[in-house]
């Protein structure tokens, strides 16, 4: 390192804002060049390629959902045929869950997290990068996977025997395992990031009762990804032995269990729906209050419920397993531990409609999304509540009432306020508004396509119609409903279309965005749109839960930062006073090289077990190379 | 029922060609255990209605009302905010009332089920991709026989199933009879049901079992004591003889041929056990778990190119001239 121009002093504090700009620019930047952009740390940089590439995967799994709509339209289709119909949904469902839903929920966090606590990166930036160049291949694994035709064909659930050594012929089931295995190490690795950053990285003053509601969503979705993700990890592992080692985990003739499957699976499977659901509701608390034009109502029960939901969500796996021939007491606890479950959403709820109630309303383009959830939601939620119960849960358990349920829950409750969220934060990222006359029209084709489609698949699941059949007889009197639900998915298409043309096209010609266009009290808002590569020039330091609101024009900061190193302010967990300063690493191209040797011995060792042994060897030389010190200013904090 | 189901359901209905009075519904339950869970389906979709409307209101109500001057976002009014937190309080009381309520509900309907009865009719079905074997149990060794994707049962008198997976799991739902029941590979399941009306109810594999899990389905026949006795001794019998010159040439060819390897035919050589029991194949209605009307055209086609009927099912293509074929199928068809 050429040693920089600094006089005596290498803190901020008496440099003008021109030559702290500068200087904090020289330091922060991303280098230019492929090998730069390959080496980026920076958290805006690496949460806007996982939006991007989320919203993707989104479209690729939004084309398989209307592949399905088409062959279910009419009665004996041949569209598709059942082998290739198999691969469809069970690529739509992983897709959706573990390559749209999961990351893009986390990659918001990632963009926005540090911003509203007034940080200037992420912790532990490489493994961030680390996070992203894992999940890309894991993705590209599945996609490239269904396009050779070996796409998984199992389900999402992908339960054993079928998916075992047995049943799932070739190497289907595999390539959903190791899919699972990117993305659970990619999801592990941003929750460890997020939660050490909402502990250790707040803004001074931003004590456990100033941090903002998404923040606080984050951090309760992190933990819940710690302790939920490892169940998952350990059942997808042992499929994999049982496929290619020859274990009988699973095997019921070798003393194996079937149900053992299930379990792991939905202890992991049902707090998964609260990952994604509690961002969103991060999301909706945001967008409601700065919409509301006041402070949101009931902080502290917003925040109780977030954690009420995080608990009681490991207590609920079993309502997926009412059918199994469980025994009666255990199924009567899941019963009421699922309807409780209703009690914390219904705070949530009323919370919300109290700030709507007592506030006023601007109604811009990401509180319409909020009203459509809320309407859309507690459909979804009351659903919930019906499938919560034993005795009618064996009459709706996997049919079309349950497809019905859970897409009220997952699009209606997470989908919809992360479209609002698009329309509230792209200003923030991109630095140009998306168009309020399209955003009126998408929450509105995406509200009416939504509900036209997947209220009628209540009713074909209560008339009889199974889950995951890829035809049915014009015996059965489905056709009609399905038609119409076909052709309602059409709407719904349009909305989802309208939605992506107007995120592109904002992006080169909407109207370019000031720092804070909706007035909104959140920190994120205290820098340019988009923020520069170091967030802030000097860091914030707030003493309400809505600094810009309290202090509009003169937020106060902290100074005392190096400028001649990468440096973070790090703060005390409760109360958020300043403890010390801590060096963050720089660029480094090696989370990239460590990432790509990992993929090569996870997708090898689909097809030999001793991958693992040699392709180690290469992921060794790349984390011995990543942790080896640079003699970069940074190594000596 | 909430407006809006009880609306569709309507316009469901008056569609050409639908029907919600299907034999393979929720909705149109014929037996005690159907109709508790449709009286429970009810009751909650009428008070999740309910809860729906009142929250959609209060959103209205919040997004419409008419408003004074505007103010300072953090301008705070400790009033208004103390009835405000009396009214969310309130709400989430309420809350806790209606899930209480309905947590009873639901455990007073699981316990209007479960009673055990010692006079029920015993079956085995047991779960194969993609097809259900049914035994027909009885004290009587001589009594047991077999049969496949479809049950005959006597009105009034309850069931009693138990349930077993070959391969996959698969989930046994005759949703006009009563909810549905796993099929597990290494577990020993049971369900109960009665029914009370005379009729055709079907049923279908309600969990993902594979390739073919589209095409599992079997039928209930429920009918009079006395109906029911002589379907169960005719069942008893063996095959009945071939009338035809061609019905015998027909017996022939599935004793010589691949098919008696797989199937059994009571009454002829052929004990195969990895396909269907088809000793009276043709009093069945269905052929291939629901697939095909039992016709000789169907034997014909089923026989002669199950691949395309049905692809992945585990009945190979078995090469037969035209003259095999034609006399196969003869046989089948009488196999009443």
């Amino acid at each position: 390192m050429s040693t920089l121009d600094i006089s005596s002093d290498p803190r901020d504090t008496g440099l003008d804002e021109r030559a702290l700009a500068r200087r904090l620019a020289d330091l922060w930047q991303t280098p230019r060049g492929i090998i730069g952009t390959l080496s980026s740390v920076d958290h805006k940089i690496i949460g806007r390629r996982y939006i991007v590439t989320a919203f993707f995967f989104l479209l690729l799994g939004g084309v398989l959902a209307l592949a399905i709509r088409i062959q279910l339209a009419k009665p004996e289709n041949r569209f598709l045929a059942p082998d290739l119909y198999n691969q469809v949904f069970t690529v739509h469902g992983a897709n959706m869950m573990f390559l749209f839903a999961v990351p893009v929920m986390e990659a918001f966090a990632v963009y926005l997290v540090p911003l509203m606590i007034g940080t200037r990166n992420i912790a532990f930036p490489r493994l961030n990068a680390f996070s992203y160049w894992i999940y890309l291949p894991g993705g590209i694994t599945l996609w490239v996977a269904f396009a050779l035709d070996m796409g998984p064909d199992v389900g999402w659930f992908a339960y054993v025997p079928l998916s075992g050594p047995q049943y799932g012929a070739g190497k289907r089931a595999d390539i959903w395992a190791q899919m699972i295995t990117f993305t659970e190490v990619s999801a592990l690795a941003v929750a460890v990031e997020l939660v050490v950053t909402i502990f250790k990285q707040r803004a001074p003053g931003m004590s456990l009762d100033k941090i903002p509601l998404f923040v606080w969503s984050m951090l309760v979705t992190s933990f819940l990804i710690i302790m939920a993700m490892p169940a998952i990890m350990v059942a997808s592992t042992t499929l994999i032995l049982d496929r290619l080692v020859g274990t009988h985990f699973y095997n019921p003739a070798e003393g194996g269990d079937v149900l053992l499957w299930q379990h792991l699976f939905w202890f992991f499977g049902h707090p998964e729906v609260y990952i994604i659901f509690l961002p969103a509701v991060g999301m909706v608390s945001t967008i409601v209050s700065t919409f509301a034009r006041r402070p949101i109502f009931g902080y502290l029960p917003l925040v109780l419920a977030l954690f009420a939901t995080g608990i009681l969500a490991f207590g609920l796996w079993v309502h997926h397993m009412f059918v199994v021939g469980l025994p009666r007491v255990g199924e009567s606890f899941f019963t009421a531990s699922s309807m409780a479950i209703a009690v914390p959403n219904g705070i949530q709820i009323f919370c919300w409609l109290a700030t709507l109630w007592d506030g006023r309303p601007v109604f811009k383009t990401p509180l319409l999304f909020v009203i459509a959830f809320i309407i859309t939601f507690v459909i979804g939620g009351l659903t919930g509540v019906m499938v919560a119960s034993v005795p009618l849960d064996t009459q709706v358990h996997d049919t079309y009432f349950v497809v019905a349920h859970f897409h009220y829950v997952l699009v209606g409750g997470a989908v919809f306020p992360l479209l609002g969220a698009v329309y509230y934060w792209y200003p923030k990222i991109i630095g140009r508004m998306m168009s309020e006359r399209l955003g009126r029209w998408v929450a509105g084709l995406v509200f009416v396509g939504f509900n036209l489609t997947f209220f009628p698949m209540h009713i074909l699941g209560l008339i009889g119609m199974p889950r995951r059949v890829y035809t049915y007889g014009p015996e059965m009197n489905w056709g009609s409903i399905n038609l119409f639900v076909s052709l309602s998915a059409a709407i719904l298409a349009a909305g989802f279309l309208l939605f992506f043309v107007d995120a592109i096209r904002s992006a080169f010609s909407g109207e370019p965005a000031p720092e804070n266009p909706w007035n909104a009290p959140t920190l994120e808002w205290a820098t340019s749109s988009p923020p520069p590569s170091y967030n802030f020039e000097r860091i914030p330091v707030v003493s309400s839960s809505d600094p810009l609101w309290e202090t509009p024009e003169t937020l106060p900061v902290a100074t005392g930062l190096r400028t001649d190193r990468r440096e973070l302010l790090l703060t005390s967990l409760s109360e958020a006073n300043p403890q010390a300063r801590e060096s963050s690493p720089r660029d480094s191209i090696w989370p990239f090289l460590a990432a790509i040797a990992t993929t090569v011995m996870l997708i090898s060792s689909i097809f030999s077990a001793w991958a693992v042994v040699w392709g180690s060897v290469p992921i060794a030389v790349t984390l011995i190379a990543w942790f080896w010190p640079k003699g970069t200013p940074e190594d000596a904090a | 029922m909430r407006p809006r189901l009880k609306a569709l359901l309507g316009a469901a209905c008056a569609l050409p060609g639908a029907s919600c009075v299907g034999w393979q519904s929720t909705l149109s339950p014929q037996g005690p255990h159907a109709e508790s869970l449709l009286r429970l389906i009810f009751a909650f979709a009428i008070v999740c209605a309910l809860v729906w409307i009142l929250v959609v209101a209060m959103l209205a109500g919040a997004l419409m009302r008419r408003r004074r001057i505007s103010r300072e976002p953090l301008a705070s009014r400790p009033r208004e905010e103390r009835r405000l937190g009396m009214l969310v309080g309130a709400a989430t009381a309420a809350t806790v009332v209606v899930i209480t309520g309905l947590t009873v509900l639901s455990f007073v309907a699981t316990r209007g089920l479960e009673a055990s009865h010692d006079d029920a009719l015993k079956l085995r079905m047991r779960g194969y991709q993609w097809w259900w074997e049914v035994t027909y149990l009885d004290p009587r060794p001589d009594r047991i026989f077999l049969t496949a994707n479809e049950i005959h049962v006597p009105i009034g008198r309850p069931v009693e199933i138990e349930l077993s997976a070959a391969d996959v799991i698969h989930s046994f739902w005759v949703p006009s009879l009563a909810g549905k029941k796993d099929l597990i590979p290494g577990r020993d399941n049971a369900i109960t049901f009665t029914a009370t009306r005379p009729g055709v109810y079907r049923g279908q594999c309600a969990e993902f079992c594979g390739l073919q899990h589209a095409h599992m389905a079997f039928l209930v026949i429920a009918e009079p004591p006395e109906a029911f006795d002589g379907w169960r001794r005719a069942q008893l019998t063996d095959a009945s003889a071939q009338t035809t010159s061609e019905e015998e040439r027909g017996r022939g060819v599935f004793t010589q041929k691949a098919c008696a390897a797989c199937h059994t035919v009571r009454g002829t050589s052929a004990s195969g056990s990895l396909g269907p029991d088809l000793t009276h194949v043709a009093s069945r209605r269905y052929i291939a778990a629901g697939l095909l009307e039992s016709t000789r055209g169907s034997f014909a086609a089923w026989i002669a190119d199950p691949e395309t009927l049905k692809p992945g099912s585990n009945m190979p293509n078995v090469p037969l001239t035209s003259d095999d074929l034609r006399d196969v199928s003869a046989f089948m068809a009488s196999l009443k």
